[in-house]
C-alpha cells in the first residue's frame, strides 16, 4: 500500500469509526479489515511522518465526521466512535510527535468535582476532546477541589472541565475556580463548566469562562470564544 | 404461501381467559345459539341453514317474514372448521399484500368506518391578553362533509403512513353526483386510484358488486390473478344485534362468498342495550353471532376465506352512546380475539377510537390504551386504529398521521426479544472491551443495534421547549407525506375501468402515476 493508499484508509477508517479491525463500521461488511489501530501502526513503520498522519488521517476525516453529525447523517454513537479512533491513534503518535517538536493543541484537565459520582457527559467530552487533539488528563469522578487545582498546577493545563450532575455538588465548582483564584493560578486557565443543572447563568455567577451544553459546544467554544 | 407480504408486528400474545374459561364462552354461545337460537329474516339464508340440518321454524310477529333458527352444537362446530385459517389479502404491490394466518399472531393496523365528517387543522396565532409580547400557536379545526376528493386524499397519505397495513374507506362519500348506485364503484375507485395497500369496505348495493370485483380484475388482472391476489375485500355486519341475521346484508353475504372474495362476518353488538355489560354475557353473545355468521359462509362455500370480525363495545350509562376507550372495551375485544384463536380463524378486531372530537390529550389516552392493548392480544387485522375521532364519525388526517406515529412506537414494542446465543456471546465481548477501555462508555457499541433499525426514534413530533407543538409538527410532517406524488393506477387501467364501469366520477381519473 502506498503511503497516499494508507492515509485514505486511516481517513476512511475514521470516518467508519473503526478502532480495530474486528469493529463494525457505519457501512456494512468491514469487520475483518485492518482499523486505524492497526494502520496507524503500518504508517509508523512504513516511516510516514507522525505530523502527516495527523493531518491527513485523522483532522480532515475528523472534520468530515463533524459535518455529517451537522446534517443528521451521523448520531452520537458515531461521533463518539470516530472520536475515539482520533484518540486512540493520538495515543501511538503522542510520543513520535513529541520527539518531532510537534506541539498539540493543548493539554485539558477535566474532572466530575467532589460527591459526584456521574461521568457519562465528562467522559463523552474527554473523548471529543481527545478527538479533537487536545491533550486529555481526565482525573475521574468525586474529586476533591485540591486535586483538581494541583493538576492544573502540575501540568501547567491553560483548560480546566469541571462536571456535575447534582445541584448539591454544582456548588462545588465554584469552590475550585475559588482555589484556583487563592493559588494565582487563575488567569492562567479557562475553566469550562458543564452538567445537567448548570446553565450559562451559574456559569456568570460563579465566574467561569464558559458554560457548555455538550461536547460539541465545548469544542466550538475552544476553537473561538475561549482561546 | 407468498414470498412477499407486509410484515406487520409478531407478538407473544396476551391473553385474559384460561382455558377452562374460553370452553365455558365456547358452551354458552352454542347454547345460546340452541335456545333461544337466532332470529333470520332472510329466506334463503333460513332455507341453506335447514338444509344443513338447523331446526328452523316460521317466527311469527315479527312484522317481516322471520325465521327461528336453532343449531345444534355440532352442525356450528363442523361448519367452522372449514373456514380456512390462513389467507392473502391482497394488493397493487406484491410488498403491500398482508398474509392473514390464524395461528401466527401477526398483528396488522389500519383504518376503519365510513366517517361523514373529515376534520381539517390549521394553526393560528394568538397574543396573549395580558401581554402582547406572548403569542401562540393553537389548532383550529374545520369540519367538511365526506367527499371522493377527500378519500382520494385519505388514501394517499395512508399509502405514505409506514405503519398503516390496510385501508378501510375511512370517509362516506357525499358528493352531489352520488348515489346508491354509484356509491360502491366510487368508493372502491377513489381508494385504489390513490394507495396501493390491501383496500376492504362494506357493499352499500348489493347491485354494485358485479362492478366492483369486474374493477378489482381490471386491477389484478384478470379473474383467477384476482383469486390470487384479492386487492379488495368487504366487511358484512350480518348480524343486528341481538341475534337477528338481516335480510340485505345476508344477500351480500351470498353474493361476496359465492364470488370467492374474502370476507369479515362482523358483528358489534352494545354491552348495555343490544348486549349484557358484564363481559362474560357479552363476548358469548357476540361469539354466538360470529360463529352462526362464518357457518353461513362456509355452508354457502366450503373454504370461504373469512375474518372473524369482533367489534364489541360498551354502552355510556348517561347517553347510551358507544364508549370505546375504556376498560371494558379492552376486556370484551381480548376475549374475542382469544375465542378467534381457540376456533383457528384469523380475528378482525378494533382499536383506536374514543370519545375524544380533536386530537390532543383525550384522544391520546383513549387511543393508546386501546392501540397498545389490542396489539398485545395477538389479533390480526385491527381496524379503526388511524384517524377516526368523536367515535367513529370524524376522520382527521392529521390525527391519522399522529397514530401513526403511536402506532410505530407500539410494533417496535412488541418485537419478539432478540435474545439469543449471538446476542449473548457480542454482549459479553462487548462488556470485556467497554471494561478494558478508559472511559467505560457503550456508546460506540450503539451503533449495530441503531444502523440496523433495532433502536426506536425519539417521538417525531416532540418539542424541546415549555410547549407542546405536537401538532403543528405532526401537520407540518403531513404536508411533507401529502407533497410526495401519489401512486395511482396505470393510466390505460384507470381508462379502462371508467370505459368498462359505469357510474365512476370522471374526476377521479389522475393523470400520472408516482412510477
Amino acid at each position: 500500500m502506498t503511503a497516499h493508499e494508507l492515509l485514505e484508509k486511516i481517513a476512511f477508517n475514521v470516518i467508519q469509526g473503526r478502532v480495530e479491525a474486528e469493529d463494525e463500521g457505519f457501512d456494512e461488511g468491514l469487520e475483518g479489515q485492518p482499523g486505524v489501530t492497526e494502520l496507524v501502526n503500518d504508517a509508523l513503520a512504513q516511516g510516514l511522518e507522525p505530523k502527516e498522519i495527523v493531518l491527513k488521517g485523522l483532522t480532515t476525516s475528523m472534520e468530515a465526521v463533524g459535518e455529517k453529525f451537522e446534517r443528521n447523517e451521523y448520531l452520537i454513537p458515531d461521533m463518539l466512535a470516530s472520536a475515539e479512533c482520533v484518540g486512540v491513534a493520538m495515543d501511538i503518535l503522542s510520543p513520535h510527535l513529541m520527539k518531532a517538536g510537534v506541539e498539540g493543541k493543548g493539554k485539558f484537565v477535566i474532572a466530575t468535582v467532589a460527591g459526584d459520582l456521574h461521568d457519562i457527559g465528562k467522559n463523552i467530552v474527554a473523548i471529543m476532546l481527545k478527538g479533537a487533539g487536545y491533550q486529555v488528563i481526565d482525573l475521574g469522578t468525586d474529586i476533591s477541589v485540591e486535586r483538581i487545582t494541583a493538576a492544573v498546577k502540575e501540568n501547567q493545563a491553560p483548560f480546566l472541565g469541571l462536571s456535575a450532575l447534582l445541584t448539591t455538588t454544582m456548588r462545588v465548582m465554584e469552590e475550585v475556580i475559588q482555589q484556583l483564584k487563592e493559588e494565582g493560578i487563575r488567569d492562567r486557565v479557562k475553566v469550562l463548566i458543564g452538567g445537567a443543572p448548570t446553565s450559562i447563568e451559574f456559569a456568570q455567577e460563579i465566574g467561569a469562562d464558559a458554560y457548555c451544553k455538550d461536547a460539541f459546544q465545548a469544542i466550538n467554544l475552544l476553537k473561538t470564544t475561549v482561546t | 404461501m407468498i414470498e412477499l407480504f407486509r410484515p406487520g408486528i409478531v407478538v407473544k400474545p396476551y391473553e385474559r381467559l384460561n382455558a377452562e374459561q374460553l370452553t365455558w364462552l365456547d358452551q354458552a354461545s352454542l347454547s345460546i345459539l340452541e335456545d333461544p337460537g337466532i332470529w333470520c329474516y332472510n329466506e334463503r339464508a333460513a332455507t341453506l341453514l335447514k338444509e344443513h340440518g338447523a331446526r328452523v321454524w316460521e317466527e311469527d310477529g315479527s312484522g317481516a317474514p322471520c325465521w327461528r333458527v336453532s343449531f345444534q352444537s355440532g352442525l356450528i362446530k363442523e361448519a367452522v372448521a372449514q373456514a380456512p385459517s390462513r389467507f392473502v389479502l391482497g394488493a397493487r404491490i406484491p410488498e403491500n399484500r398482508l398474509l392473514i394466518d390464524a395461528e401466527i399472531p401477526r398483528v396488522y393496523f389500519g383504518t376503519g368506518s365510513e366517517a361523514n365528517i373529515w376534520l381539517d387543522a390549521e394553526m393560528e396565532d394568538f397574543v396573549s391578553k395580558t401581554n402582547s409580547d406572548v403569542e401562540v400557536k393553537v389548532p383550529r379545526y374545520t369540519e367538511q362533509r365526506g367527499s371522493t376528493a377527500l378519500l382520494s386524499r385519505a388514501a394517499h397519505l395512508c399509502d405514505k403512513l409506514e405503519h398503516l397495513d390496510f385501508f378501510i374507506r375511512p370517509l362516506n362519500i357525499q358528493d352531489p353526483e352520488i348515489t346508491s348506485d354509484n356509491h360502491d364503484v366510487n368508493k372502491f375507485f377513489a381508494s385504489l386510484n390513490n394507495i396501493t395497500k390491501h383496500v376492504q369496505a362494506g357493499l352499500t348495493s348489493l347491485s354494485s358488486l358485479g362492478d366492483v370485483i369486474k374493477m378489482a380484475q381490471i386491477i389484478a388482472g384478470g379473474q383467477e390473478a384476482l383469486r390470487d391476489n384479492p386487492v379488495v375485500s368487504f366487511i358484512a355486519c350480518i348480524f343486528k344485534s341481538p341475534l337477528q341475521i338481516v335480510d340485505d346484508t345476508a344477500a351480500k353475504v351470498f353474493a361476496i362468498v359465492e364470488a370467492g372474495l374474502p370476507l369479515v362476518i362482523s358483528s358489534s353488538p352494545q354491552g348495555g342495550s343490544s348486549a349484557h355489560i358484564q363481559e362474560a354475557g357479552m363476548v358469548a353473545q357476540i361469539n354466538a353471532e360470529i360463529l352462526a355468521g362464518i357457518a353461513l359462509t362456509q355452508m354457502i362455500r366450503p373454504g370461504a376465506p373469512v375474518l372473524y370480525g369482533s367489534v364489541p363495545v360498551r354502552a355510556r350509562l348517561d347517553d347510551l352512546h358507544d364508549l370505546y376507550g375504556c376498560p371494558e372495551f379492552n376486556q370484551y375485544n381480548i376475549d374475542c380475539v382469544q375465542l378467534a384463536r381457540y376456533y383457528n380463524i384469523p380475528c378482525y378486531s378494533t382499536a383506536g377510537v374514543g370519545d375524544a372530537k380533536v386530537p390532543g390529550m383525550q384522544a391520546l389516552y383513549e387511543k393508546l390504551f386501546t392501540h397498545l392493548y389490542m396489539a398485545m392480544s395477538g389479533a390480526q387485522y385491527i381496524h379503526y386504529a388511524f384517524g377516526l375521532l368523536d367515535r367513529t364519525n370524524t376522520f382527521c388526517p392529521v390525527q391519522a398521521v399522529l397514530d401513526n406515529e403511536q402506532i410505530g412506537h407500539i410494533k417496535h414494542c412488541l418485537q419478539a426479544p432478540k435474545v439469543d446465543r449471538e446476542e449473548i456471546e457480542d454482549t459479553l465481548k462487548t462488556v470485556k472491551k467497554v471494561m478494558a477501555s478508559s472511559h467505560r462508555l457503550f456508546a460506540r457499541f450503539a451503533r449495530k443495534a441503531m444502523h440496523r433499525g433495532d433502536i426506536s426514534a425519539p417521538y417525531r413530533f416532540e418539542t424541546k421547549k415549555l410547549e407542546d407543538r405536537v401538532i403543528e409538527n405532526a401537520l407540518i410532517y403531513m404536508q411533507q407525506l401529502e407533497a410526495q406524488p401519489a401512486d395511482h393506477l396505470n393510466p390505460e387501467i384507470q381508462e379502462k375501468i371508467l370505459k368498462e364501469i359505469p357510474g365512476i366520477l370522471p374526476s377521479l381519473a389522475q393523470p400520472s402515476t408516482a412510477g
